[in-house]
């Protein structure tokens, strides 16, 4: 075997391991998993938005919620895709839930057709970091009685779900601006 | 600052697997052609059947994957086969330097080792259908682990062999239990801190910015490190006592946040060596050669350091080739020196891709903890990649002289069946694991409300812990 063809062999052998950890890696680059947290890019709008919000408070009309919520969820894909939902559905129906209280303040999560689950369990789409909120607290989901809208149900939780004063018994709609106050943690559903 | 939080369903990346699989299968084929055309000038004779078994191999574990685990991490297994490939061919080159040949060469023996390993890592797969499952077995998995440790010490079963007394020998193989050992314990700790990690992370005083734990808190890791110290004193290996409480203190510091358990440790850890230092002329010895290998008193004791870092030197950057080297020159070159051996013989740009490979498995294992939702399969995840880095660490580190060296395997590269057993298994475990954190959310059923008239409120049925 000539010299060159072994030199060949040792120098490809080296290529090869490090073109195969590049694919790995490149493999690696496009496997995302998990939760994606976005942040917005423009930290002075985010405020602007967020003060705005905090003027408006609950009983906000549907509109400028709109325009507000769409201004907090800037470049993020989700709330971009779901605005023509939303103009189908109606002003009222809700497409996002936001924390506006409690120590996950400013998050906001998209309202999802097969519910979402809402509590301490780490198995929840909403992971609350309250102590007085229960594993599986409550949960918003599609209105069972077939009309276009969520609901809120509670899920036993020891220390309740309440809306405004009223402590939740079994299921109730909700609508854009209802608040829902878990523990320290006050959620709000926005359109 | 609004944020907003959105659920990613990754794809299951089965395919990518197995392109990277034959990827690696085809890195692992060359290494052997070469080495055979360097050392005999002819391509192996064996190369269709042993070929042929090694990709039915991993290949049967790529399909389990697909059907019982489909979301799994894709890059672990290629990996390991790339690890575990390389090293085979290393100890079948040293083989041909020694003149070992067919059934009697050490390769030979750790092919089927890795079968054996294979079976054992596709056992784990199918049979542990949730590692939740594990943390039942929480106590189970100390007793276990405390048996395995202190087995090497019964009369009669136990064997000293190069002055460690980590072996067992039951007829006529040879046994480290302590390999399996590190699995237990990585699922004992996961369990135990999980239940206790609020009570070791709040409570406490406050001393210099770092919150101490209180005295009965303190327990557990005296528990710990005595166990290691017994390790240390009567079976004479600092590496592996060293391996088990790093273990220990990395997980109880992933589990409370806090550095003062690093603190403690380190503190704990200094004063054995110490003691360690001044009691056994064992270990001054091996400070010695590690702070002057190079000379005559130290040569003349163990040439093992000396001739690993000379090999390593004269492989230059791109090494002499697999099978040019003269890697059998080191005494132990086919497992604790393996590292050196790839290293005299693929340089350094072969040595750094190994490590960097080796990097990648364990960021996936911690990637895994991050992503798993429960509390337990996270710390098992990073207990397990943890013990991978810091066995690495050790040897590793050893061999190149940036800590004193200390017999330990290399994982999934050095000759032994237990070490190769052991971690095929942690490699099983962490795709399990990976494949609970990849998988998406499961979705809940609606009509769990307890008012509701629907018959999907007696099917209800709720995946959660």
């Amino acid at each position: 075997m000539s010299e060159l063809t072994l030199t060949l062999l040792r120098l490809g052998l080296l290529a090869l391991l490090w073109v195969f950890i590049f694919s790995v890696v490149g493999v690696l680059r496009t496997d995302i998993y998990g939760t994606a947290v976005t942040r917005r890019g423009k930290r002075k709008a985010a405020k602007e938005a967020q003060k705005q919000d905090r003027q408006r408070g609950p009983a906000r009309t549907p509109v400028p919620a709109a325009a507000g919520a769409g201004a907090a969820a800037g470049a993020a894909g989700a709330a971009v895709a779901s605005r023509p939902g939303r103009k189908a559905r109606g002003k009222g129906v809700p497409t996002t839930l936001v924390v506006t209280e409690g120590p996950l303040a400013g998050t906001s999560l998209p309202l999802r057709s097969g519910g979402i689950l809402v509590g301490r369990n780490p198995e929840c789409a909403l992971v609350l970091d309250d102590d007085y909120a229960s594993g599986r607290h409550c949960r918003i989901y599609p209105d069972p009685s077939g009309r276009d809208g969520w609901a809120v149900e509670d899920l036993g939780s020891t220390n309740g779900t309440f809306i405004g004063r009223d402590r939740l018994t079994g299921s109730r709609p909700v609508e854009v601006g209802t608040t829902l106050r878990i523990g320290k943690t006050v959620l709000e559903l926005r359109g | 600052m609004t944020t907003t939080v959105e659920p990613l369903t990754p794809r299951t990346r089965r395919g990518s697997e197995l392109l990277l699989l034959l990827f690696a299968i085809a890195i692992v084929l060359l290494a052997w052609v070469t080495t055979d055309l360097n050392r005999n000038g002819t391509v192996p004779t064996n190369i269709v059947p042993v070929a042929g078994g090694f990709t039915v191999l991993v290949l049967a574990v790529h399909l389990v994957l697909r059907w019982k685990a489909a979301y799994a991490d894709p890059v672990l297994l290629p990996i390991t086969t790339v690890l575990n490939g390389l090293g085979l061919v290393m100890i079948h080159r040293l083989d041909l330097a020694r003149g070992k040949l067919g059934s009697d060469g050490d390769a030979y023996r750790q092919l089927i080792w890795t079968t054996l390993a294979v079976v054992l890592a596709v056992t784990v797969l199918i049979a542990l259908r949730d590692h939740r499952l594990l943390r039942r077995y929480t106590f189970v998995s100390m007793a276990a682990a405390f048996v395995l440790l202190l087995l090497p010490l019964v009369p009669g079963l136990g064997r000293s062999i190069n002055g460690s007394q980590i072996w067992i020998s039951i007829g006529p193989l040879n046994f480290q239990p302590g390999e399996f050992a590190k699995i237990a314990l990585a699922i004992f700790f996961a369990g135990y801190l999980v239940q206790t990690r609020d009570v070791l992370s709040l409570a406490g005083k406050k001393i210099l910015g770092f919150t101490f734990p209180r005295g009965r808190d303190l327990g557990p890791i005296v528990v710990a490190w005595a166990l290691c110290v017994v390790v240390l004193v009567f079976q004479n290996d600092l590496g592996t006592s060293l391996l088990y409480f790093g273990l220990f203190v990395a997980m109880l510091y992933v589990a409370t946040e806090r550095v003062s358990w690093i603190i403690i440790g380190l503190l704990l850890f200094a004063a054995a060596v110490v003691f360690a230092l001044t009691a056994f002329a064992h270990f001054h010895e091996r400070v010695d050669l590690w702070l002057d290998p190079f000379s005559q008193q130290s040569l003349d004791r163990s040439n093992q350091l000396a001739n690993g870092l000379w090999g390593m030197a004269s492989g230059g950057l791109t090494g002499t080739g697999l099978g040019a080297g003269r890697p059998y020159l080191t005494p132990f070159a086919e497992s604790d020196f393996i590292f050196p051996s790839l290293g005299e013989e693929l340089g350094l740009f072969g040595s750094v891709a190994i490590l960097v490979l080796y990097l990648v498995f364990c960021e996936r294992g911690v990637r895994t903890a991050l992503g798993a939702r429960d509390g337990f399969g996270k710390l098992l995840a990073i207990g397990l990649a943890f013990s991978v880095a810091f066995q690495l660490f050790i040897v590793i580190g050893g061999v190149t002289r940036v800590i004193p060296l200390t017999g330990l395997t290399t994982p999934f590269m050095s000759l032994g069946g237990s070490s190769l057993l052991a971690n095929w298994v942690i490699m099983a475990l962490l795709l399990r694991i990976s494949d609970q954190a990849r998988r998406p959310m499961p979705e809940i059923p609606v009509g769990v409300a307890a008012d509701d008239p629907s018959p999907a409120e007696v099917t209800q049925v709720v995946r959660l812990s």
